[in-house]
């Protein structure tokens, strides 16, 4: 009996800092969540009077704005195809083929590009790519980010497909068919959950990174959405708030979207090293 | 009965062929290059750029030069700044701030749950320019919801970028990584049994001595993999850079900020892939630490 009031003391001291803490998280993000909505936005935080959306008109009217989501579009859609299908092909050869030294050959890649990341990566790939002519493509962006996510990608999936039965593919041929019918008709489609999370990861990556567009690329036309935002600032210098806050809501939009799909579709489960 | 194989030895390599292009030649590749251009002088620009003289080590010399080690904007001074940076953003901050935050997760209301977890991974999975500019409003002298607060406060309000530029770039990396290990220590908290709690709850335990008598030893190995993890991610991240440029004065300028300056800015690739093998160095030492101890099932599978 004496401990009652303990517990509910202990209680209201872990909601107060609870509450303390996420207000303390939330707190650089609210202005972000008025701005888009007010015409005279600032940087000071205001309620909008009235709420409107003449700023997402501005935005849908500036061709430039417009183009550099396409671009993240087209350089994220190239990556994520390209990262998904390679990574599906080679974690379905680690996980199924008597290939020897295939744990060795996971282990190298995933060293490699934990090694090759980052800040020591912007040297050598600017190098590869200007040797190889394709500095300012969209195919340099998508390449970089393909090579870079493959490993963790293939290692994910190959956890993921080694968690499926071998009886499943097994039967199929025990009843005629050929290995490449046993993949695309039998393993495909028990993997599909596997390679939506490996998709959902890479498209976020790409989606949201700065970095690597922004040393490889040249052209305003080419430059993905991360890039360009930097280039609504005034002739003076100062930022176009207005422009920037709605535009940064429509960009965020896409990631939050698939945060919330990957969190309602499997729960939002663990995956190490989900950001790279 | 030995296993017949789903896919031949043939197959399998076809099947391999895409991935390890692409990894070989924009991953391993690059990895061997630039250790070879960090012997050179080579430049972006001028006679160097195509005929570039092979210097031996100087690029080297010239990093590790004592009499300018210290000096800001010099490469000792990025790296002395990084790796104060990693140990209070992400050893300090980001850990310890993950263990509090998932373990009063445990102990909250549903409802006030997930407000938490809401706003710390929204820190975490917003692009990284967004998250920059939202900050940029946030500190703002003028109008800046972070001096809005302190006036509120009756507190002096800031100039927090030009005043405090390495303080804000640690409270930014530690608000925006937390949510990692948070949610790792979620799920090693999860897969602890409820009993142990709930016998430490008869015997009377406290909180705190549950988190250090129960949960922490059963966790040990969640808790070396998030640190080895974060401080590689902080180790090399950019993300400052949409803050601060790595001013004012070269205060901020953390190794890959620094990298880009003298890559990209001042054109010196030679020199710059000496920096970079020296990251890649550091790199590889924590990674072979953390792949021993977190993934060793590839090596285990043959």
């Amino acid at each position: 009996m004496r401990k009652a009031p303990n517990i509910f003391l202990r209680r209201t001291i872990f909601s107060a800092a609870a509450t303390f803490l996420g207000t303390v998280f939330a707190l650089p993000l609210v202005w972000f969540v008025f701005a888009p909505f007010n015409a005279r936005a600032e940087l000071g935080l205001a309620i909008p009077s009235p709420f409107t959306l003449s700023n997402f008109a501005t935005v849908f009217q500036n061709t430039f704005a417009m183009q550099a989501l396409l671009n993240s579009l087209i350089q994220a859609a190239g990556g994520v195809v390209l990262v998904g299908a390679a990574a599906t092909l080679a974690a379905y050869a680690l996980s199924r083929s008597p290939i020897p030294g295939k744990g060795a050959v996971t282990y190298i890649l995933l060293l490699f590009s934990s090694v090759v990341s980052g800040s020591a990566a912007m040297v050598p790939i600017f190098l590869i790519i200007s040797a190889a002519g394709l500095i300012d493509t969209h195919l340099a962006v998508i390449l970089v980010f393909a090579g870079g996510l493959l490993p963790t990608a293939m290692f994910i999936l190959r956890d993921f497909i080694d968690a499926i039965p071998r009886s499943y593919e097994e039967s199929a041929m025990v009843a005629g068919a050929s290995p490449l019918q046993a993949f695309f008709d039998v393993a495909l489609p028990v993997i599909r959950p596997g390679i939506v999370v490996v998709v959902v990861w890479a498209f976020v990556n790409i989606w949201g990174s700065f970095l690597i567009p922004f040393i490889l690329l040249r052209s305003d036309k080419l430059m993905p959405a991360s890039v360009a935002i930097y280039s609504f600032y005034s002739e003076a210098g100062t930022p176009i708030v207005t422009l920037l806050a709605a535009y940064s809501l429509i960009y965020s939009l896409p990631v939050i979207a698939l945060y919330l799909f990957v969190n309602w579709k499997f729960g939002f489960r663990f995956f190490g090293g989900i950001k790279s | 009965m030995k296993k017949f194989s789903l896919l031949s030895t043939r197959a399998g390599a076809l099947f391999l062929a895409p991935a390890t292009a692409l990894v070989g030649v924009f991953v391993i590749i690059p990895f061997f290059w630039v250790i070879f251009v960090s012997f050179t002088n080579r430049t972006l620009l001028g006679r160097t750029a195509v005929d570039p003289d092979f210097v031996g080590l100087q690029n080297y010399f010239a990093l590790f030069n004592p009499t300018t080690f210290f000096t800001r904007g010099q490469f000792g001074f990025s790296l002395i700044l990084t790796i104060q940076f990693v140990l209070l953003s992400a050893l300090i901050g980001q850990a310890l701030l993950g263990l509090l935050l998932a373990w009063l997760s445990q102990s909250v209301t549903p409802t006030l749950k997930s407000f938490l977890q809401t706003a710390v991974i929204a820190a975490w999975i917003l692009p990284e320019v967004v998250i920059g500019f939202a900050w940029f409003a946030f500190l703002d002298y003028d109008n800046g919801t972070l001096n809005m607060i302190m006036r509120g406060l009756g507190l002096p309000p800031g100039d927090w970028l030009l005043q405090q530029p390495f303080w804000v770039i640690v409270f930014f990396n530690t608000w925006r990584g937390a949510a990692f290990s948070m949610m790792l220590f979620n799920s090693a908290f999860q897969s602890i049994p409820p009993s142990y709690f709930q016998a430490a709850d008869v015997a009377g335990a406290t909180s705190w001595q549950k988190l250090r008598d129960i949960a922490l030893p059963l966790i040990r190995g969640h808790v070396v993999t998030d640190l080895i993890l974060i401080t590689m991610w902080t180790f090399n991240v950019f993300t400052p850079f949409l803050l601060t440029h790595g001013g004012p004065s070269y205060r901020t300028e953390i190794l890959s900020i620094y990298t880009y300056r003298i890559a990209f800015k001042d054109f010196e690739f030679g020199k710059g892939a000496a920096v970079g093998v020296v990251i890649m160095l550091i790199n590889l030492a924590f990674a072979l630490v953390y792949l021993r101890l977190a993934h060793k099932k590839p090596m285990e599978a043959e």
